[in-house]
Formats: C-alpha cells, sequence, structure tokens
C-alpha cells in the first residue's frame, strides 16, 4: 500500500469514533501493540525532548525501505507514534520524504502535531524525514 | 461571604462549553479570566476614550492621562505603598524583574558577588539574574526547599556573605502552591543590608498584600493574573531605590532633555516607562484591581483557603495520587502525580472532559529536578472555582486512572 493509502484507511477507522474518548482508547491500544524499541535506542542520542512528553526514534535501511522504532513516556503520545510509524515506515526514503501527512488533520488530532504543544511528535516527524533524507542521499553516492 | 454563583456571571468566559461540558477552569495560575468590567473598560476606551498619555495638549490626551495616572494611585493603594511614584508599570512580572535585575546589576553588582534566589522560584525569577550574574560574572546562590515544598529558613542566615547584594524570591511558588514567609525573610535579609526582590505573580490575586507592612524593597506581579489584562505588569520599588537606580531602557518619556551630548533622565516613574506605557491595559488592570476590592481581599482568601481545604481532602482518597507542595501555608494549587501515569496524559483526558489544568513543569524545571519528577498535574484554583468543580476533577481523573491502567 502507498504511504497514501495507508493514511486513508486510517481516516475511515476513525470515522466510527463519534467521541473524544473512544479515540483515546483507540490510542490506548495502539500504543499497546506498537513493538518495542530496542533498548539500545531508548537512550539519550535517540531522544526527542519535548516540553510535554519525551519520543525516542531509531530508524534504519532494510533493502530499499526505511524500518522505524520508537517509543514515549506518555500513553497518547505513544498511540500517535503507532499511527505515524504505521504510516511512514517500509516505504522508500524519498516517498517519506515527501509524505504530506493530511491523515493527522482528518482525525481530528492536528493539536497533538502543533509546534507549541512541544510534546516531541513534530520534531519526531521532522526527524523521520531527516533520516530519510540521509538515507536516500547515501543511495544516491 | 462571597456568592460564588453571582460572581461567576462577571466572568463571560467561564459561561461557555468546552468539548460539549461546562467548563471547569482550573489553569488560573497561568492565567485568570476576566471580569465584565475589565473587558467593557477596555471596549469603552478603545472606543470613546483613546489617546496617547503625558503628551498632547489636548482634551482626549488630557482626560486619558488622568485616568491613566488614577490608575497608578489605585495601584499604590492596592500594594498600601507610600507614593504613588514608587509605581511602575512594565508589560508584567516578567519585565520588571528583568527591570530590577538589569538596573540593579549595572549599579551594584560586580565580579564574585552573590545573588539569592530560593529553589523554588519561577524561570522567570531565576534566568535574569543568571543573565546578570554572566554579564557581571557574579554567583547565583539557592536557598534550598524542604519534601513538603517549604524553604529551608534555617539555612538562610548561612547564606549571606559579604558579598551578597540581592535576594530573589516568590511570594507564592507557582508549582507547589507555598506562601513563603516573605515578611520574616526580607528582616533577615535587611539585618545583613541585602535588599529584596519579592515575585507576587502568584501572591497577589489570593490575599492582601502590603508592601510597607513587608518592607520589601521591590514586590513585582503580572495584570493577567490577578483578573486584568494581559501585557501589563507593576514593579513597585521603594523611593530611594528608583532614585538611585539607572533607567532600564531608552526612549520617549523616559527623559527630560535630549541632546546628542546628553540625554538627563525623567523624575520617577517615568524614568522606568521608556516609550508608550500600555495605558489601557494599566485602567484595565486598574478596573480588575477595584473589582477585587469590591468582593473583599478577606472574603477571597477565607473563601480560597476553603476550597484548598475541600480540594485537598478530596483529591487525597484517590488512591495513587501524590501531591507535590503540602506547605501548611499555601494558595489553592494542587500539584500532582497519578502513580503509574504520565501527566501529559492525564492532562489530555481533562481537556476532552472539559477541565482545564496544566501539565508539564510549570517553568520551574528546578521544583521538578528537586523532587525528581518530569512534572506534574497542576489545578490552580480561583475564586470563582466551586467545590462542584472540584469534584468534576475528581471524577475526570478516575477516569483517567481507569483509562490508562
Amino acid at each position: 500500500m502507498s504511504l497514501d493509502e495507508i493514511q486513508n484507511e486510517i481516516i475511515e477507522e476513525f470515522e466510527v469514533f463519534t467521541d473524544w474518548m473512544d479515540k483515546y482508547y483507540y490510542l490506548i491500544e495502539l500504543s499497546k501493540n506498537l513493538p518495542a524499541i530496542s533498548p539500545n535506542f531508548k537512550t539519550n542520542e535517540y531522544l526527542i525532548e519535548g516540553c510535554q512528553s519525551k519520543v525516542w526514534l531509531h530508524a534504519e535501511l532494510e533493502g530499499d525501505k526505511i524500518k522505524f522504532s520508537a517509543d514515549s513516556d506518555a500513553i497518547i503520545t505513544k498511540g500517535i507514534i503507532a499511527l505515524l510509524i504505521r504510516v511512514m515506515a517500509d516505504h522508500k526514503p524519498e516517498d517519506i520524504m515527501n509524505a504530506d501527512l493530511y491523515f493527522i488533520d482528518r482525525i481530528g488530532l492536528k493539536e497533538n502535531l502543533s509546534p507549541t504543544r512541544s510534546n516531541g511528535l513534530l520534531a519526531m516527524v521532522k526527524q523521520m524525514k531527516l533520516y530519510a533524507l540521509a538515507y536516500h542521499a547515501k543511495q544516491n553516492k | 461571604m462571597l456568592n460564588i454563583v453571582e460572581i461567576r456571571k462577571d466572568f463571560p468566559l467561564l459561561e461557555q462549553k468546552v468539548h460539549n461540558f461546562p467548563l471547569v477552569y482550573m489553569d488560573n495560575g497561568a492565567t485568570t479570566q476576566k471580569p465584565r468590567i475589565v473587558i467593557e473598560t477596555i471596549k469603552q476606551l478603545y472606543s470613546q476614550q483613546n489617546s496617547s498619555i503625558h503628551r498632547g495638549v489636548h482634551f482626549l490626551s488630557e482626560q486619558i492621562t488622568d485616568i491613566f495616572e488614577n490608575a497608578r494611585n489605585t495601584v499604590k493603594e492596592f500594594l498600601n505603598a507610600g507614593e504613588s511614584h514608587e509605581i511602575i508599570f512594565t508589560s508584567g512580572a516578567t519585565g520588571s524583574i528583568n527591570t530590577i535585575a538589569y538596573s540593579f546589576g549595572e549599579k551594584h553588582i560586580g565580579p564574585e558577588d552573590e545573588i539569592i534566589v530560593s529553589e523554588m522560584e519561577h524561570h522567570a525569577n531565576i534566568v535574569p539574574w543568571q543573565m546578570l550574574c554572566e554579564r557581571k560574572r557574579a554567583k547565583l546562590i539557592i536557598l534550598p526547599i524542604d519534601d513538603n515544598g517549604e524553604l529551608q529558613i534555617d539555612r538562610l542566615e548561612n547564606l549571606f556573605s559579604r558579598k551578597t547584594k540581592i535576594l530573589a524570591l516568590t511570594h507564592v511558588s507557582n508549582t507547589l502552591g507555598t506562601i513563603n514567609p516573605v515578611k520574616k525573610i526580607i528582616e533577615i535579609a535587611h539585618t545583613h543590608n541585602v535588599p529584596v526582590l519579592i515575585d507576587g505573580a502568584q501572591a497577589i490575586q489570593h490575599g492582601t498584600v502590603d508592601v510597607r507592612d513587608l518592607d520589601c524593597d521591590f514586590y513585582v506581579f503580572s495584570g493577567h493574573k490577578v483578573y486584568g489584562p494581559n501585557g501589563i505588569g507593576i514593579l513597585y520599588g521603594k523611593e530611594k531605590w528608583l532614585e538611585e537606580l539607572p533607567p532600564y531602557q531608552g526612549g520617549g518619556d523616559m527623559i527630560k532633555s535630549v541632546t546628542f551630548k546628553k540625554t538627563t533622565y525623567n523624575d520617577i516613574p517615568f524614568k522606568f516607562e521608556a516609550g508608550t506605557i500600555n495605558y489601557i491595559g494599566a485602567i484595565g488592570l486598574s478596573k480588575a484591581l477595584e473589582y477585587l476590592n469590591r468582593l473583599g481581599k478577606q472574603d477571597i482568601e477565607d473563601y480560597e483557603t476553603k476550597l484548598l481545604k475541600y480540594g485537598t481532602e478530596k483529591l487525597n482518597e484517590i488512591e495513587g495520587l501524590r501531591i507535590y507542595g503540602n506547605a501548611e501555608n499555601k494558595i489553592c494549587i494542587f500539584s500532582f502525580l497519578l502513580e503509574g501515569i504520565h501527566q501529559y496524559d492525564a492532562g489530555m483526558v481533562l481537556d476532552k472532559m472539559g477541565i482545564a489544568v496544566r501539565t508539564g513543569t510549570h517553568c520551574a524545571q528546578p521544583v521538578m529536578d528537586r523532587f525528581g519528577i518530569q512534572g506534574t498535574i497542576r489545578a490552580s484554583l480561583a475564586f470563582y472555582n466551586t467545590k462542584s468543580e472540584i469534584d468534576r476533577l475528581v471524577q475526570g481523573l478516575l477516569k483517567v486512572k481507569e483509562m490508562f491502567h
């Protein structure tokens, strides 16, 4: 599935939720199912410090696609991370670099990616794109 | 006795629903809501009376200058200051502290000199002094707090040296709610001939402040935290200090004469009010203070103390909840954590239930470090809050527990 197809799938999934609490319950579920980040990467080196919550992010290239693993100390943040990884991971660096993450707005979680919220998520998206840029440059050397 | 049902009608913002729930606004430590009289005054000033102060010969300018100077007088009386020229209008408590850190610092701070602050300060009462220390190669000395969130006063005496030049201390902790015994501390500092700046940003809205009784050298607060407009603040300074200190910012209105060879500064308070002061904000602030006078400062204090007692009881009934800041003498602020639950998660869910609290470090990272935590949930109450709103908070927290366990 393309990156945008996954985004559309998530938008559809969220359409059933009429209530904020249902959305949050779903994010909590997603957070529980997010594969754990290796302890080797849950270090300061991979830490994206937000004022509100912390995010750890690691990326590696497998074949021509990028794998991401991540974690957060806050559950809701972690649930959103799970969504971001679902959209961004297993794509080519070029697709990730150019990704337009419209799904966040459409599922009503835009506030979580606002620069003033400072929960580490916006910085995480930037970091994901930076990884993609770096791998892209490496591939084209 | 305050009639809270009637009082709430004075605050139009409180009437709204957020996420389909009646709003419970418990972020008063960050900013307070405005009574109608403040909102209407600002509207009236801009629609009928606006004109620049201190400059014109014309009717409107003269009229607003009078209203503005009356506002200064209202602040003077609210603080029981001796003279209205001891009241400087600034942009806020932060602006006031920066003014003194600069003006006092330029004149009195040199290499190796020492400045005392406490461990419970808001960043606004740390960073300006740190910047001063960097400029002058001076040192910041820290008065520690204990596990209850109270100052370790017994350690204060030993912090003074011949190098101590000023002590800057918060009247009330924005994170822990602790009301510090500032009068006693000022007395101790004065025995060492050390002047004291008190940060009243979290104190002025909760009780009576009498700067002459306290004998503080400087007292600062923000308008927006005391039911007034944003962007206006107060710096009270004893006349002798304000006369002696150099101005902070240069510009219009703060001068007597300007030539390219030499400028002579205006008298106080104007020496410290460069540029066009936020006169609309100043007048709005005076209306907020008059409003509090009408309600009665003692009645506000008594009612908020009841809220504090009720809230402390109710919150302590929640299993796994720990309150940070259990000082004997505190304002109605609850800073707490639910065991095993991130403050940000809790805040997000409370928000969706119409409950506005703040989560994070509350601009007081050293306090968080002291307790070894990353942040707290902070519910900071005002006199328009009610016991039933505290019940809503408790219900919200029980829901949070259910969701994240």
